[in-house]
Formats: C-alpha cells, structure tokens, sequence
C-alpha cells in the first residue's frame, strides 16, 4: 500500500514537473510580454504542485529521500509522466496545444482527486485546482485565438494538434498503481474521464474552426517510464546541478 | 503659442516640480522633459525585459525545486515590471512596438550589465545581491521622482527588487557556507560581478552628460559616484559576513571619510560594452529581436481573432 501510494503520487507529480520544465524553457522568449508572464507563472504553479506532492512522497518513502531527490535524481525509466507532456515547445502553437490538451485532463482529473479519501491529496488538490482553472482559460483562449486567427495561425494550430492527438489516449489508461489506489478509495479513475475529455476538447476546437483529428492509432509508454527520445534531453538540464554536485545544500 | 507663453509656462512647471508635485499625463510638460523621461524610462523598461535572459538561462538547471520556483518568480517579477514601466512609458505618447522598435535596432539602451554571462549557478545569487542591490540603491530615489506615473510604478518595482537582493544574498550566504567547491563558485562569481556591478552606477560624475537637468527634475537625486559610494560601503560588510572577499587590492575604509576607498574602474570596458562590444550584446539582442520575430504571426493572430470577434459582436447588435 504504502509503495503503490508512492507510485501513484509519482504518476501524478511527474506530469507536472516534467511540464513545468518545459515551459520554463521559454520564459523570456515569448511572442508578447503577457503570454511571456503567462507561460512562466504556469510554471511556477506547476512546480508549487510538485513540491506539495514530493514532499508528500518523501514522507511516504521515510527513508530520507528529499522532494529534490525524487524530483532530480531517478533515471529517465523511472519517470512516469505521460508521453505529451514532455513533448518539446516547437513553436508557440504546440506549446498551447499541448497546454491545452493536457489542461483539460488535469481539471478533470483534480476535480475527482479532491474526493480522494486521502486527506494529504484531497487538500493538495483543492489548492491545485484554482491554478489549473486559469491554465485551462488561457490554454483554450490561444486554441481559439490561433484556430481562429489567420490562415497561418490555423494552420500551425492544425498542425499543432493532429501532431499531439497521439498523446491524449495514454491520459486514461490505468497503472498498478491507479488500480490499487481507486480501489482504496484515494485514486481518481481516469477510465472514467474519457469521453467527458473528448467531449469537451472537441467542441473548443469547433468553436476554434479546427478539424478533429480522425486518427485512431496513439502512442503510450510514458506511464511504463517508455518516453520519447525528448526526455532524456530534458532530464539532462533538470538534473544537472544534482547529479555534478552531489550531495550538497543549495 | 508665443516665445513668452512657453517660457511662462516653463517656468511655472520647474515651480510645481520644486514644491514637490507630481506631473501627470495630462499636464502641460515641456517637450525635453517628455523625451528624457520617454528615454530614461523606456531604457529601464528594456533593462527589465533583457534581464530576464541571463537569469532565465538558469531556469531549467535551478539545483533544488525550491531555487527553480523562486528564480521563475523572480524572472517573472522581472517581466512584470517591464510590462508597467512600458505602461508608464506609454502615457507619454510613445507606444509599446515603438519602443520595441528602438530597442532592437540599437536606438535604445538597456543596462550593460545584462551583456554578461550567467556561467554558473553561483551567478543567480552574485546578480541578485550585487546587481539588484545596486539597482535599488538607483531606483529608490526614483519613487519620489517628478513624473506621476514613473514615481508609482518604482514604488512597487522597489518592493519586488528589495525582496530579489535578500534572495540573492542568501544564495550566496548557502554557497559560502557550504562545500569548497560551493564557495569557490560564490567566490568566481563575485569576482565577475563585482567590477561591472560598480560600472552599473553609471560613468563617473566628469563624463555624465545627463545629471544636471536630471536633478532638476528629481530623475536623480545623487551623483553617480555618491552612489557608487553608497553601493560599496553597503556591500563590502555583507561580503565580509559570509567570508568572501571583495576582488579589489586598493579596497581599504577610510577613517576620515568614513566610507571605503577603492580601486580604479577599467572605463574602458565600460564603453566596450556600452557601445555594443561586450560578451553577450549581440546574443541578447539576437535573443530579444528573434522572440518578436518568431511570435509575430501569433501576434497577428491575436489580432485577427479580436477583430473577428468584434466583427461578431456588431452583427449580434444589429
């Protein structure tokens, strides 16, 4: 119980952290100053989620572990995030969709973790799901903004999500750890956010004038510590500092 | 408007600016007073907006989640105060693209010290405790400046900036008191920032070109060497406390004038980088120019999509 606990917080964490690296590789190169702000306070948030969770986690493992270690010092194959997220800030248009599609999930998943009879985890998402509501606003804003911008802006956010599309299957599939936790009572069934998901994602891209994609084949792996070639490039920079200087106090 | 008008009203405004009254956007000012402050003012705005970049370098390699957090925080602060200086910069009649414009074809300045590199993670605490703290000993006269909008925003800018050079400093404070090689890494950086920290105080009072009508207009309150002055006798014991040394033979108190004596600055430098040849000049334009450029067709969309919307709404009127 108390490892799969740890695993689960991890599944959820990552996500985050993972993310909030992403974005933070953009602060001060954005389009406009707002967007600028807007992407690095997305960032903070998400690394304000990843804190309350690792130290969660840290206590959980007992053995002491720091939230920096869990976050700075496992191996790429120990990371459980999920495949889109790490996936890189090619241009503004995926960097939004991406925001976007993940956004979507996170609501949806934090609205049922806050029933989580784990009292740690129901009061780290009632602080989380405040910020995720403003991420989601400004994530579908730009879908709409782009999709129904220009010609180009259409195009690049067209793009943008068939490219993406591929990623969101793996949001709802089930780990050993979620399996144990929903049956305990502390984990959300992501099974069940399914359609409500793809209900919603829809209609912001046909009110953004986008196509759906029609794909039926979507990659996974992330949740297995399978990723894409991406993270490995990213952990390089996230645990840098770590792993140069090892064991010391910053 | 009469010679005689002009002067009258002239005269009238440096009697409103020495009882101490704001000037406000709206009020008469007289044209050198609107394009000194278009250029000081703007020239900070864009020191705020390139500083983001040598500390953002460090954003993704931050050590700890804690560090990570508050350098974002930070970095966002940073742009937080690009955005109501341009603001305030705008009530003057200038827009936001067209300081952007200057900025990127080198019309405008921003402050040299930007034009460094970040080479460690020491760097983030060096720039927060020397370059925020000479910074601030800049811009708190500031917040009682002549010009309305300009005072309120240093106002709030000096807050975040006070609460940017603790952190610094405590950076430095946990490298100092940490490993050797934690404290050799606090040291390098002192060392780097030291000299260009002390330049950030501007050229020597012979070589100002701006002071005098400056301090008319309360844009300065002291000279750059008193400044200078301030910043160095504030700084040396802080430096002492946490056992680093001050990268300066000639540094020595003076009894006499109760202040720090210290060593001669390389001018040369100074103007190398003032003048567009320091290491990293060409890099953060590059930096700043490629961002506008690569978001432009966001930016355009932005706007498409507002005059849709508009568009839309008039439809739904009628």
């Amino acid at each position: 119980m108390k490892q799969e606990l740890y695993n689960y917080i991890l599944g959820i964490a990552d996500n985050s952290l993972i993310l909030g690296q992403r974005l933070g590789e953009l602060t001060g190169h954005g389009p406009t100053l707002e967007t600028d702000i807007a992407c690095t306070n997305i960032s903070l948030d998400l690394f304000g989620q990843v804190r309350s969770y690792f130290q969660y986690a840290a206590k959980i493992a007992g053995d002491g572990r720091t939230e920096d270690d869990i976050a700075m010092l496992r191996k790429e194959r120990e990371y459980v995030n999920v495949l889109l997220v790490e996936q890189p800030n090619t241009n503004f248009a995926y960097t939004m969709a991406r925001q976007f599609l993940f956004d979507v999930y996170h609501l949806a998943f934090l609205s049922e973790l806050e029933k989580s009879k784990d009292l740690t985890l129901s009061a780290i998402a009632k602080k989380c799901i405040k910020e995720v509501r403003y991420h989601e606003r400004f994530s579908s804003d730009w879908i709409k903004r782009l999709g129904d911008g220009t010609e180009e802006s259409k195009a690049k956010m067209q793009e943008a999500i068939n490219d993406l599309w591929t990623y969101t299957d793996e949001l709802f599939h089930q780990t050993e750890a979620d399996i144990a936790m929903v049956s305990e009572g502390i984990g959300v069934d992501v099974t069940k956010l399914k359609d409500g998901y793809y209900k919603y994602v829809n209609e912001v891209l046909e009110t953004a004038t986008l196509e759906i994609p029609e794909s039926k084949y979507f990659q996974k792996g992330g949740k297995k510590g399978i990723h894409t070639e991406h993270l490995g490039y990213l952990l390089t920079e996230l645990q840098y500092m770590q792993r140069t200087y090892p064991n010391m106090e910053w | 408007m009469s010679e005689e008008q002009i002067k009258n009203l002239e005269k009238q405004f440096e009697e409103r600016i020495a009882r101490d009254e704001k000037i406000e956007p709206k009020d008469w000012m007289p044209e050198k007073y609107r394009k000194t402050h278009i250029r000081q003012m703007s020239q900070h705005a864009h020191s705020e907006i390139v500083g983001m970049l040598p500390e953002g370098n460090w954003i993704t390699r931050a050590p700890s989640l804690r560090r990570k957090v508050a350098l974002l925080a930070k970095v966002q602060d940073e742009a937080g105060h690009g955005l109501y200086l341009y603001s305030a910069t705008e009530t003057l009649g200038i827009s936001r693209d067209e300081m952007y414009e200057q900025l990127h074809t080198g019309k405008a300045k921003y402050s040299s010290i930007f034009n460094y590199p970040t080479v460690t993670w020491a760097d983030m605490g060096a720039i927060g405790w020397l370059v925020d703290g000479a910074a601030i000993i800049n811009q708190v006269p500031l917040c009682n400046t002549s010009y309305g909008p300009y005072a309120r925003a240093m106002i709030r800018v000096c807050k975040e900036e006070s609460f940017h050079q603790r952190q610094g400093y405590e950076i430095m404070m946990k490298l100092a008191n940490g490993t050797p090689e934690q404290k050799e890494m606090a040291q390098d950086a002192l060392n780097r920032w030291w000299w260009p920290s002390l330049m950030m105080l501007g050229p020597t009072d012979a070589e100002s070109i701006h002071t005098e009508q400056s301090m008319k207009w309360k844009l300065k309150r002291k000279s750059n060497d008193d400044l200078r002055q301030q910043f160095i006798d504030q700084t040396v014991p802080q430096a002492d406390l946490i056992g680093l040394t001050i990268p300066d033979p000639d540094l020595k108190w003076n009894e006499e004038r109760q202040s720090y004596d210290f060593g001669d600055i390389d001018w040369d430098e100074f103007w190398q980088v003032v003048k567009g040849h320091g290491p990293m000049n060409k890099e953060r334009m590059k930096a700043r120019v490629g961002a506008w450029e690569v978001g432009e067709w966001v930016r355009d969309a932005a706007m498409a999509y507002a005059d849709k919307k508009q568009e839309r709404k008039e439809k739904q009127v009628v």
